[in-house]
């Protein structure tokens, strides 16, 4: 079973991802035009592409542990999983900067006194330079330094979900679930063997 | 005492709800064509913009229902509320639960067009119905050493789906100065255009406060105590560096998170501009000299 999905998800071209994960962006923007997304369009728009950015997110760090744990490989996707999320990072920012803030002085003033802003801003500018070098050039120009250069995301992905639940009024449980499976997905990373065996010595001491 | 106070809005400023898009196009046209000084001055038409039924009914926060803005449209139908009473207990002559119904009886009906301003930095132009929460508090006595009015909406936990939440510390509770309750602007509504409350619009009774931002304009009253002590009220209980006891429209006070110099009135669609916040939400003239001699920015 799950050889026959790798066997068909490597038959499935990356193209088809970038077409899909796309799609919702035009789509949402004609339902905001259109009265699709309720009287109050400009943040339910902002909103959902932010939405979609954190869950493309999700998705990118679940490649690694899902291949490591259950098997499946989705490597060959996430470059397409990232980008796109990087894309929808960049529809949120221009719905916030042109529809929602409107005014430049109130822009930069949000950026430096609003923290869940200046969060959400750290985010995109780590997100930057990994969305420049996510092609094979820079993979070859930049060789090892590549990897940890990528590994940025980790923070911007914690940077992201932190932005979303400062935001919200009160205690929400929405973006608590976001932070929650980010940060999972970031402690399967952590290296267990190697951790257990820098801890054997300690609780012998002890 | 009905009619103590009346409209500068008029029903020019609302829209009866159906025949919004219709006025909507006419008033796209007459400004295209440069008729909009003809109507009345472009500043005022631009300021003045109606909101309709649908987003005065579809565009609410009422978290006892769900924290999305279309959450309480979609669930405050689980909601009875007949039978209704409110308890008026605390500093008055006559406590006691009062039967909506028999409270409706004694009380003169009468409309109100008011701006509101929510916290959030988005606004709408209601018509209300309903009646002065000075009448009501007349009809229990207050007592001469109350100071302070807090107010409380229902808790129904089967009724109420976003309560399985804790978002706030439920019941919600609000409260205000006795001044403030008893200022003429002060109104408790039953109705929207002309219409009962919707559910989701705090039925069958609400306080509407058009100088505070939205959340003091507490939903669905149970229950009114008259106290000489400031009352706990839900969102200062939640962030009191966020929400003060007040809470009274100030362009010149930014909520920790967002300005509140600007807002953006619904209903303007995807490219809606944004409009200045005026100072007590433009009831400046009424209600500035509840609160002279006062720091409004320490008593936010």
């Amino acid at each position: 079973m799950r050889d026959r999905l790798n066997h068909s998800l490597r038959r499935l071209p990356t193209w088809v991802i970038y077409l899909l994960g796309a799609l919702p962006a035009p789509w949402l923007f004609y339902q905001g035009l259109t009265g699709g997304l309720g009287v109050e369009p400009i943040k339910a728009l902002e909103h959902e592409y932010g939405k979609l950015a954190l869950q493309l997110l999700v998705l990118g760090l679940a490649v690694t542990p899902l291949r490591k744990y259950v098997g499946l490989n989705l490597l060959k996707f996430r470059r397409a999983l990232g980008l796109l999320c990087f894309f929808y990072v960049c529809c949120h920012l221009a719905v916030w900067l042109v529809l929602d803030v409107q005014l430049p002085g109130q822009i930069w003033a949000d950026i430096v006194k609003r923290p869940y802003v200046t969060i959400g801003m750290a985010g995109f500018v780590l997100l930057l330079p990994l969305a420049l070098t996510s092609n094979n050039r820079s993979i070859r120009w930049l060789g090892r330094s590549w990897r940890k250069l990528h590994r940025a995301v980790y923070a911007a992905g914690l940077l992201g979900a932190l932005h979303y639940v400062i935001l919200v009024k009160g205690f929400q449980f929405e973006p608590v679930i976001y932070l929650a499976l980010i940060v999972g997905l970031l402690l399967l990373r952590l290296p267990f063997d190697r951790l257990s065996a820098f801890l054997r010595p300690l609780r012998q001491r002890a | 005492m009905a009619y103590r106070w009346t409209n500068d809005l008029t029903h020019d400023d609302v829209t009866p709800h159906g025949a919004f898009l219709n006025r909507r196009q006419i008033m796209t046209g007459a400004a295209g064509l440069g008729l909009s000084a003809l109507a009345g001055g472009a500043q005022a038409e631009q300021a003045l913009e109606p909101n309709s039924w649908e987003d005065v009914t579809t565009y609410c926060n009422f978290y006892e229902f769900g924290t999305g803005k279309g959450d309480p449209a979609a669930n405050a139908h689980q909601m009875t509320t007949t039978p209704w009473s409110v308890k008026i207990d605390g500093l008055v002559d006559r406590p006691g639960d009062y039967d909506f119904q028999e409270i409706l009886s004694e009380m003169t009906l009468e409309e109100r067009i008011y701006r509101f301003r929510c916290v959030e930095a988005w606004s709408m132009v209601v018509p209300w119905t309903g009646f002065e929460l000075a009448d009501l508090l007349a009809m229990a006595g207050v007592q001469s050493n109350a100071k302070y009015v807090a107010f409380e909406t229902l808790y129904r936990p089967d009724e109420m789906p976003g309560t399985a939440y804790r978002v706030l510390d439920w019941p919600y509770r609000e409260g205000l100065r006795l001044d403030e309750a008893m200022h003429p602007l002060t109104l408790m509504a039953t109705g929207i255009f002309g219409k009962d409350l919707p559910n989701q619009n705090g039925a069958p009774l609400r306080l509407v406060v058009p100088w505070k931002y939205g959340f003091k304009s507490i939903k669905s009253i149970v229950r009114i105590t008259l106290t000489d002590q400031e009352p706990p009220t839900s969102w200062n209980m939640s962030n009191a560096r966020e929400y003060g006891f007040y809470s009274n429209v100030n362009p010149e006070v930014s909520h920790p998170r967002w300005s509140q110099a600007t807002e953006r009135r619904i209903g303007g669609g995807l490219f809606a501009k944004r409009q200045p916040t005026e100072m007590f939400n433009g009831y400046g003239d009424e209600v500035a000299s509840l609160y002279s001699g006062m720091d409004l920015a320490k008593s936010f």
